[in-house]
């Protein structure tokens, strides 16, 4: 990513294929110039430093490479040998007894594991080598190798970030990585109802799944597709910006001159944040509910004769979400806007005052813009927040009302989040979960990347100052 | 003169009046749910209606709900103490990694610190419930489904934190960094400088870190509801609760569900308020850095 500064003239394969020739030549250098002992660390990592007195490096290399070879031997080489296909044996019932086949889940997550692993060991050979190139860089130089106690001081010191970055770096690529790389994985295979591990097999079926779901057949999850796709990014983008321009007229409101309690006003609204969601929104849910509270009060005061349909009607459902997350939005767009509404020099208004402006004039002119400017990355988020909102949907609605005339089990407010847990919760259908996840990692990047250049905080850093 | 400033100030109290107004109106709308939530944990279950009703103040008061929930008949007590231990083992955690990550990436400049973060970056963009199916699958292995779903859950939500460090780094990043310079200069180590001196200086953003971390498995369903499937006492208070009200005989739990969201809301809601100065700093600061 830092090669970016090269300019854009030399291609980033043809620079990485030179780095890699160069870093070749570099690792048989190190291999003829160096003595026996760096010779043995190719073969056995870490003999290098043991034998140069640097015992706490090296024993670090050679568990390391022993535990790889552990490893593979003993669990992830059965794994990653039947990478390929996935497993060949089918689960079988002989004589009421059940013999356990291959496992296909657990084939491609430990095959995926035993292959990343594997890319992890030449990275530390490679480190392996340029240690012992550097010691005796040094040893020659007639310079004295840090000891031990030196080594391990220094992960407090200079190698601080090491240690503090050392266990995160590892929960994220145990509980986040490894996972994302293994459902991208099964986007490309036939893992669903009718292949369900450990009982039946899946294997890899390339791109059909993603010819599944742009085709506009019978079967195909095309229209589908692309209506959950259009009222996703509907949803996201009214969400967020009927909410940000309410939060700062009430923000606004609130801080006028002259209005009293505003500590009483600020309080209730916050509420909503406060209280948890699960409670609020399932509660608002009901009150909306045919039989609910607006429904009865409506019928009672004789405004409506029958009840109006808020979650059943597809076009109704999508309104009263949106009007319910205004509810829930403008708080936390109160609270932030309030602070940054007092660092707007006052000066600015008084001068426009003094020209005439109305107070109109004066938001239009003054505010808007200074507020846009200053929570442009916040707009971003919060809109790609709001095409992953699943709380909000899920627990109004759960996605509904069905319908028939949509694939996959999606309702008239399904977002690809929410369909995307139907898919994984009612009908198993892990492979087109799969590739739905994949659409939504694309539209959030197409949308940050190319909103992002444009932000007029990013462009033009110095502005409002 | 006079004249124009008595008009003026009828203006303005014109203003303010509608004003008030229209700021009564709003918080009547905001804390309608809220009032009627309470007033429906009272309705009487049994001498009443425990189900949806189209008024709110109930013709009959009583302690029904609350007795039921509270009492013996169902899991409430143990999903409620599930919660608390998970929100507070999650909260203490999670603030750990999330301190370190932002000392990390705030101050120290090693190999690959931009890469790293554009990776994270590129991570976020995934949908988290991609990864719901494998997750299990990796939990099951480690047998922390089902019975032993508390701990897989804190250890879920722990271990992906440390990719929730903006705020956190947009505090550091404010701190002068000559403070650090002058204590290194004096012999101070980097795990010194920041255990006696950032941290110290960080409590605002540590109790934010803390309270939001806190207030999140409060709402966590979708993962609770997956992993601890179909073993009632691993259940979390979320997943219990959108159970009473999803099933088929939600109507005879909807009162229920009021008192039982009452008690959960109690203790959060006051938490929250009590440190609301932290969070609303935390919100605004993370707002303009992104």
């Amino acid at each position: 990513m830092s090669d970016n500064k090269f300019g854009k003239k030399s291609n980033p394969v043809s620079r990485f294929f030179s780095f890699l020739g160069n870093d070749i030549k570099d690792i048989g250098v190190t291999f003829r110039d160096g003595d026996w002992k760096t010779k043995l660390s190719f073969l056995i990592m870490g003999i290098g430093p043991i034998l140069r007195g640097q015992t706490l490096r090296g024993f670090a290399y050679l568990i390391l490479e022993v535990l790889f070879f552990c490893f593979v031997g003993a669990f992830g080489g059965k794994y990653l040998s039947k990478l390929g296909t996935l497993g060949t044996v089918e689960t079988m019932k002989k004589n009421r007894k059940t013999i356990y086949g291959d496992h296909s889940f657990l084939i491609l997550l430990f095959g995926l594991l035993t292959l990343i692993f594997i890319v992890l060991l030449i990275f530390l050979w490679r480190m392996n080598v340029r240690e012992n190139q550097r010691e005796e860089l040094a040893l020659k130089q007639g310079k004295k190798l840090p000891g031990n106690k030196a080594d391990f001081m220094s992960l407090f010191d200079s190698n601080f970030d090491k240690t503090l970055l050392a266990l995160p770096v590892t929960g994220i690529f145990v509980f986040t990585v490894l996972p994302i790389i293994f459902m991208i994985c099964v986007a490309f295979t036939n893992y669903d109802a009718t292949h369900q591990a450990p009982t039946k097999l899946f294997t890899w079926v390339g791109f059909e799944n993603f010819k599944t779901l742009f085709s506009f057949g019978k079967s195909g999850f095309g229209s589908t597709f692309l209506h959950v796709l259009l009222w996703t990014l509907v949803w996201a983008l009214l969400a967020t910006f009927i909410d940000y321009f309410l939060g700062i007229a009430v923000a606004i409101l609130i801080n006028k001159k002259g209005i009293k309690f505003k500590k009483f006003w600020r309080t209730c609204l916050v509420l909503t944040i406060a209280i948890p969601q699960f409670v609020s929104l399932l509660y608002v849910s009901k009150m909306f509910d045919n039989a609910g509270f607006i429904n009865a009060t409506l019928l009672k005061l004789g405004i409506i004769k029958s009840a109006i349909p808020f979650w059943t009607d597809p076009l109704l459902a999508k309104i009263t979400i949106i009007v319910v997350n205004v509810w829930i939005g403008i708080p936390y767009l109160m609270l932030m806007a309030t602070g940054l509404l007092m660092n707007i020099p006052e000066d600015l208004y008084e001068s426009a005052r003094i020209d005439g402006a109305t107070p109109w004039q004066m938001f239009v002119h003054i505010t808007m813009p200074y507020m846009l400017f200053v929570t442009g990355p916040y707009l971003l988020t919060s809109y790609t927040g709001n095409l992953n909102n699943f709380n909000v949907i899920y627990l109004l609605t759960g996605g509904g009302p069905k319908s028939m005339s949509y694939a996959g089990g999606a309702g008239g407010t399904d977002l690809l989040v929410t369909w995307l847990y139907k898919m994984t919760i009612n009908d198993t259908d892990y492979k087109m979960a799969a590739v739905i996840g994949i659409m939504v990692f694309i539209v959030t990047a197409i949308i940050m990347l190319s909103v992002y250049r444009i932000l007029p905080s990013v462009k033009d850093e110095e502005g409002f100052q | 003169m006079a004249k124009i400033k008595s008009s003026m100030k009828r203006k303005r109290a014109i203003g303010n009046f509608l004003t008030y107004v229209l700021l009564t109106i709003i918080v009547i709308i905001w804390l309608f749910p809220f009032v009627g939530l309470v007033l429906g944990s009272f309705r009487s279950y049994i001498s009443e209606y425990g189900g949806i009703v189209g008024y709110i103040i109930p013709k009959k008061f009583s302690l029904d709900n609350y007795r039921f929930v509270l009492g013996g008949e169902t899991n409430y007590l143990r999903w409620y103490l599930n919660t608390i231990i998970i929100a507070t083992c999650v909260s203490v955690l999670q603030t750990i990694i999330v301190l370190c990550v932002s000392y990390a990436l705030s101050r120290m400049r090693f190999y690959g610190r931009t890469a790293l973060m554009k990776f994270w970056l590129v991570l976020g963009m995934f949908p988290g419930f991609l990864t719901m199916i494998c997750l299990y699958f990796l939990l099951k292995q480690l047998g922390l489904t089902q019975a032993g779903a508390i701990p897989g859950l804190i250890l879920v939500s722990v271990a992906s934190s440390g990719m929730g460090y903006y705020v956190c780094k947009g505090y550091f990043d404010t701190i002068p960094k000559a403070l650090d310079e002058a204590a290194r200069i004096d012999g101070a180590s980097r795990a010194r400088v920041f255990f006696t001196m950032t941290l110290p200086m960080s409590k605002p953003i540590i109790i934010y870190t803390m309270l939001v971390a806190f207030m999140a498995p409060w709402n966590d369903y979708v993962f609770a509801s997956y992993i601890a499937f179909g073993h009632d006492k691993s259940y979390n208070v979320a997943v219990s609760m959108y159970r009473w009200m999803n099933t088929g005989d939600y109507q005879g739990y909807y009162t229920r569900f009021c008192a039982g969201a009452v008690l959960v809301a109690i203790p959060v809601t006051l938490l929250f308020m009590f440190l609301q100065k932290y969070y609303v700093e935390g919100v605004t600061g993370g707002a303009v850095k992104g």
